[in-house]
């Protein structure tokens, strides 16, 4: 232990700190900024073929096109639709599904190993089932999404209820609590944060469901763009798109970390 | 006599066999006694307390409390569990009216009542805050005051004191006895701490290995009237402790 008094070590830490903060951030902008610089320097020196990679200038040229035609808003538009709805459904069916399990041991036992199986089955097979069943349109989209989240979303949250502290349980037992009450006032709230890990799960689950979707089936969104794009072989449209979509996944995902920790504060969960 | 077992007995069914719990068990806690149960460890003191409060019921022998067979959890017996297992998403004062909530019976007269025992205890100022602002012998009373709000005769202590540390303990267990024989509740504490049950209780059972029975009960007679603390330098005390550690039969 040192005599001296701590407060000069205290500042030099925060001092370096602070620089390393910067380092990292610089880095951070200088990496990216070679990255762009050196792909479109390549893109004009003729290095590679600009019509098939594109270039960042390209990019954004079809951006301000897409943004000028009104056409930008329109897809970005109807994907996010596509994907709240689905997140939303997806994770509420999940959720009431996994209460109902709770509910009854029996129901759980009958279906777990239909539900291991429907979990494991890689949902975008379902994909031409839907569209089938369900018609060449929206409706076929938001059943793929939901269909991508709903088994994780059920496994997650029946687990989550199961280890509910069974001390916890006695003592809303001997104060005479029934099963209703148990469940409202204990399992839900004690499971509060396995609910928020599961909503940061099926955000990006239900981009995967949108994406692939559109893919099969579409007339607008950005997994519309990236099909069209490709098989007309418009490149920067592509390209335009998939960074459109990363902001948009990423926007979408920054909201709902708000969302929990706005919750979580009001709410009172510590984990 | 406020609680009495006669020839208790509970089995476990499970699908690799059955497990005797407790077997025979016969005794009686008077009216205002505090008595402590102690046993090797999963002897299956839990499984007393359950009976008791009417959420497990006994595969043979009766539960009386009130000389009325136990079918369901009464309202007349109140758990204290083991860690105070407040609820981290309510605030004191929803964690202390849990049961009045739960029991339908949140009236004006009974949050008076919580908020006088808030004020006796020294958390009044405490009640919008969430348990983890709180420390653990705080906790603790929170956890004692949530059992007594729904006014219970009995109370039914699963060793509530385990998770703090020695320093805590000794000051949280004194601290909530005398709570309790101030209210005049009958309090059956079930501990494996044996000077916790020696300077706690009126009287001790001491319950064998499973099967669990009654294997000794000692009366604390002259020590009944001396408090927590200072009866840990009374040389009864090392006396009785020797002498259950002994009954305890521990195999390590």
């Amino acid at each position: 232990m040192s005599e001296r008094s701590p407060s000069p070590q205290r500042a030099a830490y925060l001092r370096a700190q602070r620089r390393r903060k910067r380092l990292v951030l610089a880095l951070q902008i200088l990496l990216l900024a070679a990255f762009l610089g050196l792909w479109e320097l390549s893109a004009r020196l003729g290095w590679v073929d600009a019509f098939i990679v594109s270039s960042p200038s390209r990019v954004v040229h079809t951006l301000v096109g897409l943004q000028n035609s009104g056409e930008l808003w329109l897809h970005i538009g109807t994907s996010c639709l596509e994907v709240v709805v689905g997140f939303v459904l997806g994770t509420l069916l999940g959720t009431l599904i996994a209460i109902g399990l709770w509910w009854s041991e029996l129901l759980s036992r009958v279906l777990d190993p239909y539900l291991v199986v429907l979990n494991a089955l890689p949902k975008t097979a379902l994909g031409p089932v839907f569209i089938v069943w369900i018609g060449a349109g929206t409706e076929s989209i938001i059943a793929m999404t939901i269909a991508i989240s709903i088994f994780v979303t059920i496994l997650n949250m029946h687990v989550g209820f199961l280890s509910t502290d069974r001390e916890k349980i006695r003592l809303m037992q001997t104060l005479g609590a029934t099963r209703h009450q148990i469940l409202w006032r204990l399992v839900i709230p004690a499971n509060y944060a396995t609910l928020f890990n599961t909503l940061r799960v099926n955000v990006g689950l239900s981009w995967v469901g949108v994406i692939m979707g559109e893919f099969l089936v579409s007339k607008a969104g950005l997994g519309y763009l990236i099909v069209y794009g490709s098989q007309v072989f418009n490149m920067d449209l592509v390209m335009a798109t998939v960074l459109v979509l990363a902001v948009a996944a990423v926007v979408m995902y920054q909201l709902v970390l708000w969302l929990e920790k706005f919750f979580k504060n009001r709410l009172g969960v510590t984990q | 006599m406020k609680i009495e077992l006669r020839r208790a007995a509970m089995t476990y069914q499970a699908p690799d066999g059955e497990v005797a719990a407790l077997q025979d068990v016969t005794f009686g806690v008077a009216d205002g006694e505090f008595v402590s149960i102690v046993g090797p460890s999963g002897c299956g003191k839990s499984t007393l307390l359950a009976l008791i409060a009417g959420i497990e019921h006994p595969s043979g022998g009766e539960v009386l409390v009130d000389g009325e067979p136990v079918r369901a959890p009464t309202g007349k017996a109140g758990l204290m569990p083991q860690r105070d297992q407040l609820f981290d998403w309510r605030t004191i004062w929803g964690n202390v009216t849990l049961g009045l909530e739960v029991r339908h019976e949140n009236t004006p007269a009974r949050r008076e009542g919580v908020h006088d025992l808030l004020e006796q205890y020294q958390l009044s100022g405490f009640a919008r805050k969430l348990p983890n602002q709180l420390s653990g012998g705080m906790r603790q009373r929170c956890a004692l005051i949530r059992t007594l709000a729904t006014s219970p005769d009995v109370l039914l202590l699963d060793e509530p004191f385990s998770a703090l540390d020695y320093q805590t303990r000794l000051a949280v267990s004194g601290d909530i006895s005398q709570i309790i024989r101030r209210e005049h509740k009958t309090a059956l504490l079930v501990t494996h701490d044996i000077s916790e049950a020696i300077s706690l209780s009126d009287r001790i059972i001491v319950l064998s290995h499973r099967p669990a029975t009654v294997k000794a009960i000692h009366d604390l007679g002259a020590l009944r009237t001396v408090p927590p603390l200072e009866r840990r330098s009374r040389p009864e005390f090392q006396t009785l402790f020797n002498q259950i550690w002994e009954e305890l039969d521990v195999n390590v």
